[in-house]
């Protein structure tokens, strides 16, 4: 075991299944040389070098077709696109195109590409930096997208991710990278796409949430013990597909929800938990399920961000809310 | 004053007719079927020349039929043909079996002669996924529709061959409008940044629906956007066979060669309208422009040179109708005879393995199947 921060943990999966797996190939905009923008290829190119590790243009959409081009060919492509904000250039490669591939020739083709591309607030960036954009990609059919919370999750999950057949968005919030260090296995393991976990267990109220909010959960469960309420935090880990069963078992248990992310009320993908919480456990609620979101508004000026996003003392109020209905 | 300021080295009208000046059309037989330009011309023999005849004329009879079985009913979605069939087939005729072929929505015909068979062509018309289920070992993409998607994909594939050490290029198609799009500057230039072997193929074939070419851009030539890219451009007859197929052997050549990628501009023409959905060319086209191109039909040119060889015939001619519309009877038949398509099967290729949601309708469907 070794103590590894959640970037080191992401260019340990990285390195090991350059190994393991000769079609594996990782590029993007300074990836190379470079070792990317936050090292996250630190190293890569040196030890498999320039043709499994490399540089591309300065162009998102082309790095998307460019990996759509290299699955057809026998390749499992690890494309990185360096802000999830500039996912807008390349939408259609990604949701018009690789989504669907495997569908639109009947199986005949498949994309087994996992996009990285960092996303997050709270660290002051310029502008479209730390949308989260998340949502986008979990409405888009043929795709699955994983959001890990933590250095353990991010390895397994992205090992899972590079396994899998089939597209996968991997997003890798930006002030979780170096925010902490945690046990992380030096060996190779997995981590199901598509199971949450409970990451603290409780019995008065679930928090559903997924991404940095995870943390801010977290400290609102510890504050909220204090005052005698026990609380379930759920980690969805893969947004899409959710992970019902986890979900619905831990809102049966408790028979009160909230579902916590970092996007826009209107964005994310609250509204989906809560459908599906209405929809599967309705008769187990003691308290309509809130959501603990963003302002419907853009992104914030860097100097807004801590009054916009959402932290552990909205997750207390709100929890509170829902506790005392 | 601006000619005082005005720097003699610096003459930018001349900067732009000397790039001009580099994208002559390279033509090798004129209208009349005669030999214009006896160097260029491409090694054939005998039998290949009329097998790319026969294929032409089974292509206009192809046209011809979709139209006809568009408006009975019986195909979907088509997108004409008529007048591109140099551009479209002799350009095919130059690749090999190993080749990987990325069509645009119109270059169904390209797929047919690469190995998809007829019936599939037509399921892809009417909109079944069988359409696309494209035989192992044809080296093809079902057609994109997103116009510049194939450009950069086709990088991709380039690429992927060049890294796999493959003898084989990726060939693409878009047409003039195509060309505005960042899709396509993005593919040729990725292309070349890896000096990947594609082969870009623009057919210019002067409208985008109604648009005509000359509000794309302000370019005399589509085949000079090659220059942003610091690739080879060649613009060539489209009406003409044997030049673009001299020009896409080369390209091949090239690209094996491990020199890069290659952007061709074909210039065609669409004798139907844009698709069979609705459109109208009488409402942007003059009869005059149409007399002219038809002038120029690639057939026509093809036949007579044939027939100065003693290669061609009537008699021969009319052996490729009938055989082509026997063939499309047969392919008619044999899409009608394809299963209807349920949900469970839509949702069956989703995904290597199901996700919980789809496990959950899959099962809900395979029920209102099974009533």
């Amino acid at each position: 075991m070794a103590q590894m921060t959640m970037i080191q943990a992401i260019t340990d999966a990285l390195r090991i299944e350059l190994k393991n797996d000769a079609t594996t190939l990782i590029f993007g905009e300074d990836v190379g040389v470079n070792g990317g923008v936050f090292r996250a290829t630190e190293g890569l190119q040196k030890e498999f070098g320039e043709d499994r590790v490399f540089d591309t243009p300065l162009a998102e959409s082309g790095i998307g077709g460019l990996s759509i081009g290299l699955a057809l060919q026998g390749f499992r492509p690890i494309p990185e696109i360096q802000f999830f904000g500039f996912v807008f250039e390349v939408m259609d490669s990604i949701a018009g195109q690789m989504s669907r591939m495997r569908y639109r020739s009947g199986g005949r083709y498949h994309m087994p590409i996992t996009v990285r591309s960092p996303f997050g607030g709270g660290v002051h960036t310029p502008e479209l930096h730390s949308d989260s954009l998340e949502g986008l990609m979990a409405q888009t059919p043929g795709l699955k997208v994983v959001v890990p919370s933590t250095p353990y999750d991010a390895k397994g999950l992205l090992l899972s991710a590079i396994r899998d057949n089939d597209p996968v968005i991997f997003l890798e919030h930006l002030k979780l990278y170096r925010a902490f260090r945690e046990e992380v296995p030096e060996e190779e393991y997995t981590i199901p796409l598509g199971k949450a976990d409970v990451k603290r267990e409780g019995s008065d109220l679930s928090i559903i949430t997924y991404g940095a909010m995870v943390h801010e959960s977290l400290k609102a469960a510890d504050e909220l013990a204090k005052e005698g309420y026990s609380v379930e935090v759920v980690d969805l880990r893969t947004i899409s597909p959710l992970d019902i069963e986890t979900i619905i078992s831990s809102v049966e248990k408790t028979g009160r929800a909230i579902v916590v992310q970092e996007a826009q009320k209107q964005a994310g993908v609250a509204a989906n938990v809560i459908a599906e919480i209405n929809e599967r456990a309705i008769l187990s609620l003691e308290a309509p399920v809130l959501r603990v979101a963003a302002a419907d508004t853009i992104y914030p000026f860097s100097q807004a961000e801590s009054v916009w996003l959402p932290n552990y003392k909205d997750v207390i109020e709100t929890a509170k809310k829902v506790l005392t209905f | 004053m601006a000619s005082k300021t005005q720097n003699a080295s610096f003459d930018v009208k001349k900067t732009l007719e000397a790039v001009e000046e580099q994208f002559q059309t390279l033509q090798i037989l004129n209208e009349d079927g005669e030999v214009v330009n006896e160097a260029a011309m491409p090694e054939l023999t005998d039998e290949q020349l009329q097998e790319l005849m026969r294929r032409m004329v089974y292509t206009r009879i192809l046209d011809q039929r979709s139209i006809s079985l568009n408006r009975q009913g019986r195909l979907g979605f088509y997108a004409p043909t008529a007048g591109q069939e140099a551009s479209q087939l002799a350009s095919q005729f130059a690749l090999e079996k190993e080749d990987f072929i990325l069509p645009g929505y119109r270059d169904v015909p390209q797929l047919i002669w690469h190995g998809l068979p007829l019936y599939q062509a037509f399921l892809f018309s009417r909109g079944h996924f069988q359409g696309n289920q494209i035989p192992e070992g044809v080296n093809v993409l079902s057609p994109q529709i997103i116009i510049g998607a194939q450009y950069v994909q086709a990088a991709g594939v380039a690429l992927g061959m060049k890294k796999n050490g493959t003898k084989a290029v990726a060939v693409t198609y878009t047409g003039d409008g195509g060309t505005s799009q960042g899709d396509f500057y993005e593919g040729i230039n990725f292309a070349g940044a890896f000096k990947a072997p594609a082969i870009f193929i623009v057919q210019n074939n002067r409208f985008a629906i109604s648009t005509p070419v000359t509000k794309q851009s302000a370019t005399k030539t589509l085949a000079q956007k090659a220059i942003a890219a610091g690739i080879p451009g060649i613009q060539v007859d489209g009406m003409d066979p044997l030049a673009v197929y001299a020009a896409t052997s080369e390209a091949r050549e090239r690209a094996l060669n491990g020199e890069g990628p290659t952007l061709i501009e074909t210039l065609t023409y669409r004798y139907g309208p844009h698709t069979m959905s609705g459109d109208d060319p009488t409402r942007y086209r003059t009869a005059d422009l149409d007399n002219e191109w038809e002038k120029k039909d690639p057939l026509v040119r093809f036949r007579k040179f044939l027939e100065k060889k003693g290669l061609w015939n009537e008699e021969k001619e009319n052996a490729v109708i009938e055989q082509a519309k026997e063939e499309i009877k047969e392919a008619i038949k044999k899409a009608d005879a394809a299963p209807k398509q349920k949900v469970t099967d839509l949702i069956s290729i989703m995904f290597e393995e199901m996700p919980y949601n789809l496990k959950e309708q899959f099962e809900i469907y395979q029920e209102k199947e099974s009533k």
